[in-house]
């Protein structure tokens, strides 16, 4: 690392565990892979990261099955539990980690998940996070009352909406639980009256994450959030940019650069030697990328079902149906030229003689840091001491042992480098963190919770 | 009657109003994850076979007018429990049947088979002014959020079929997609596509409670009779497990159960009893209970006040009742259906 990239000195590493419960990234197929429901499989990869010292243990949220060309996609792990009340149970037999649950501001009503994210942050001591996310298609409202009602231009807006309803919510009991305040809102999303039936925890106000990375999304975790869980957890220059940006953006709104901590969802292959690095990192691809999974990804640049192909054949003969790349519906993903992508992959193929499913881990988008433990220590060091980020939100490759290695080989090495810490030094998530208070309570006893707009 | 479960309710301090200021915390330890699991292993401890947690998103009426949320309450404790059956409220009259269905099928998970649901409506409009949603107050609207809510949570559970992961290597498939099934509910407020997000849970079916008018529809009919004559009549009952819900107050070594209602009367008068009262010596209740043991599959228990009612319960009346074989301790692994004798359902959409 050279000086010049030095900005922090003593900034500290820290890390989350993002338990996926869905995509072809986890893989099933190896015999240390456990169930996906199972309680012991949470247990096992919590206690880890307590062990580990990890700021927080991440949930997604579930609200549909995911499809594709009109199925229920079979290929990749699904079935998982709500995150509310797993990390409920998870609080019951852990003491220290952060439990961060993936929530969406569509599908729920903010009375309702106001509460339920303030009794987990009271029952965990202060450990709750709320990762804030926006849904907007009628797809996923159909297995909701209200059905697929928001248009796409009022997500932000009734995100923004909620996350102020909410904050008002944890706001109105008074620090000594002697008077509650009735709280009246009226806006263009929300008409609720409400008393709140729960104090404020240790740490005020449960952590709130936010994950949207369009400028709208930037501007709205600039304004909202406490962490932001990116996507930019790849390649440094591209995490720095981002970086850099959301710094120009809390300026903008008046806040201090570092209010919120950037922490990308990345993935972590270590191997113990630099000779074993390569078959640890093929090992991984091929687990992520059954044959199946490269036909179904392939099938999506094609737009048509390519499941009868043999995966370690060639690439279809026929061109892809030129249109957009369709989506799986549940996942995110960009649309791109099909015809263009397949004429660079047959090039690829053709250069290096590679079959379909080779092609498909060849060009899949290369995720996170691969080395020995000593290598990636480096790496991770001088993304957080150059302002890239603040931390990792790691996704195991495999459960529940995929963590295992990370905080056995990985953390020593970061601790030796004086980038981790070496003891929890506070009970609660904001604390763990290092966050200030929460936003509407940084001023005078009698905070502003407006919730108009 | 082959068997008589032992039902607590645990929220809050007791059931009277002004329970908090005899329980042994703080007022401000009330909603503390300490209070609530030491209530919930008191319970265990004494043997009883589940422990229900009442709920509303509005304050409850006692001083401390705070409550967390029910669901998060029995997932607490769920992994630090063994036997004892965990049975929250969970509203139907304006919460997402989706989400209720995710949510209790987790407890399931957490808690090994030992999950449950009190299915609740909702006739106080204040509910749906906090809700956001379209006020429901007639009994006929009510009733159809209830009916709808329980069919879809209940299909919901059965849209996994048990052995829906395959992890066929050779087909690459993690899911057998014919073994997963779109719940296509259409009822008059809302629509419910499927399947659920949680594969079934470990019970099948947690077992859901309601009132006698949902005895279609549930495993155990609740009686909140005030007359034990009526509340154990078998005439007005038709199949699935029945029980009588008690208020109970009980002699303690200080204080008689008549001089204790009447001091907590003095700070606050507790309103009329909803329910049969008992109120009076330990060896009377255990009486009571035998005799009710003949008519009823069960009863749940709502003690004046927890700390005081509740170790009474556990020194005496519930070692009677084993002792004399009226009900039995639940064994550590055991589930709930189990432990009230219910069989795991049939899946709806399993082909046979």
């Amino acid at each position: 690392m050279s000086s010049s990239d030095v900005r922090r000195p003593d900034a500290q590493v820290h890390f989350g565990v993002f338990f996926q419960g869905v995509n072809h990234t986890t893989i099933w197929s190896d015999p240390a892979s456990g169930s996906q429901i199972d309680f012991e499989t949470f247990r096992h990869v919590i206690t880890t990261a307590e062990r580990g010292l990890f700021d927080a243990f991440f949930l997604g949220e579930g609200l549909r099955l995911r499809e594709q060309d009109g199925k229920i996609l079979d290929l990749d792990i699904a079935g998982r539990p709500d995150a509310i009340a797993q990390l409920s149970a998870l609080a019951g037999i852990t003491e220290h980690i952060g439990l961060v649950a993936t929530q969406n501001t569509t599908y729920n009503e903010p009375a309702d998940l106001a509460r339920r994210l303030a009794g987990l942050d009271l029952l965990s001591g202060g450990r709750a996070g709320w990762n804030a996310v926006t849904t907007d298609n009628a797809w996923t409202g159909e297995n909701f009352r209200r059905g697929g009602f928001l248009d796409h231009e009022l997500r932000y807006e009734r995100a923004g909406q909620f996350i102020r309803t909410a904050r008002a919510i944890w706001d109105s009991w008074a620090d000594d639980a002697n008077a509650v305040r009735h709280l009246d809102v009226a806006t263009s999303q929300f008409n609720i009256s409400l008393d709140p039936t729960l104090p404020r925890s240790p740490q005020g106000h449960p952590v709130i994450f936010q994950a949207g990375d369009s400028p709208t999304g930037r501007d709205f975790a600039a304004a909202n959030a406490d962490v932001i869980f990116s996507r930019h957890g790849t390649h440094f220059d591209d995490a720095l940019a981002f970086a850099n940006d959301i710094r120009t953006r809390l300026v903008a709104v008046g806040r201090p650069t570092d209010d919120i901590k950037i922490m990308p969802g990345t993935q972590i292959v270590l191997a113990q030697k630099a000779s074993e690095v390569e078959e640890k990192r093929r090992w991984v691809l091929e687990g992520q990328y059954t044959g199946q999974t490269a036909l179904s990804l392939v099938g999506l640049v094609w737009g048509r079902d390519l499941s009868n192909l043999d995966p370690d054949g060639p690439l279809p003969e026929f061109d892809p149906v030129p249109a957009p790349i369709s989506v799986t519906r549940g996942a995110a993903r960009d649309g791109k030229d099909p015809v263009a992508i397949a004429k660079e992959w047959r090039a690829l193929a053709d250069a290096k003689n590679l079959s379909l499913r080779e092609v498909a881990i060849e060009t899949s988008e290369r995720s996170g840091f691969v080395g020995t433990p000593g290598q990636v220590a480096d790496e991770l060091a001088r993304w957080i001491r150059s302002g890239a980020s603040d931390g990792f939100n790691i996704s195991p490759y495999i459960v529940p042992g995929g963590l295992d290695e990370i905080v056995e080989w990985l953390v020593p090495e970061l601790q030796e480098r004086g980038v981790y810490r070496t003891e929890y030094t506070s009970r609660t998530l904001r604390g763990h963190l290092g966050l200030r208070p929460p936003l509407t309570r940084r001023g005078s006893v009698d905070t502003d919770s407006s919730v108009a707009g | 009657m082959s068997v008589f479960a032992l039902g607590i309710e645990l929220d809050g301090a007791g059931r009277h109003p002004a329970a908090w200021r005899r329980a042994n915390h703080t007022p401000t330890e009330s909603l503390s994850a300490k209070t609530l699991l030491k209530k919930v292993r008191a319970a265990e401890n004494a043997g009883f076979t589940l422990a229900t947690f009442d709920d509303s998103i509005l304050p409850p009426s006692d001083g401390i007018r705070g409550r967390v949320d029910a669901v998060n309450r029995a997932s607490f404790v769920a992994a630090t429990t063994s036997t004892i059956g965990l049975v929250p409220v969970v509203e139907t009259t304006y919460a997402e049947p989706f989400h209720t269905s995710s949510q209790l099928a987790t407890l399931d998970y957490a808690s090994r088979g030992r999950g449950g649901w009190i299915a609740a409506r909702v006739g106080d409009p204040a509910a749906g002014r906090a809700w956001g949603r379209p006020i429901a107050t007639a009994q006929a609207e009510l009733d159809r959020e209830q009916h709808d809510s329980i069919e879809v949570v209940r299909r919901l559970w059965d849209s996994w079929e048990d052995d829906v992961v395959i992890r066929d290597y050779a087909r690459g498939r993690f899911l057998d997609r014919d073994k997963l099934h779109y719940v296509d509910f259409e009822g008059e407020t809302f629509t419910v596509k499927g399947p659920a997000i949680v594969p079934r849970p470990p019970q099948g079916q947690l077992v859901v409670f309601g009132t006698e008018a949902d005895r279609d529809q549930v495993d155990v009919v609740l009686i909140a009779d005030t007359d034990r004559d009526t509340a154990i009549d078998p005439a007005n009952r038709g199949g699935g497990l029945t029980f009588i819900e008690i208020d109970v107050t009980l002699d303690t070594p200080h204080a008689s159960a008549a001089e204790r209602l009447a001091a907590l009367n003095q700070y606050e008068q507790a309103p009329n009893p909803s329910r049969l009262e008992y109120r009076g010596t330990i060896s009377g209740f255990v009486e009571l209970l035998t005799e009710l043991a003949v008519h009823a599959d069960g009863v749940r228990l709502f003690p004046t006040v927890i700390d005081e009612d509740l170790p009474a319960l556990a020194r005496y009346v519930l070692p009677a009742l084993f002792r004399s074989g009226v009900a039995h301790r639940p064994v550590p692994g055991s589930r709930l259906r189990d432990n009230l004798g219910l069989a795991r359902p049939v899946n709806r959409y399993s082909k046979v």
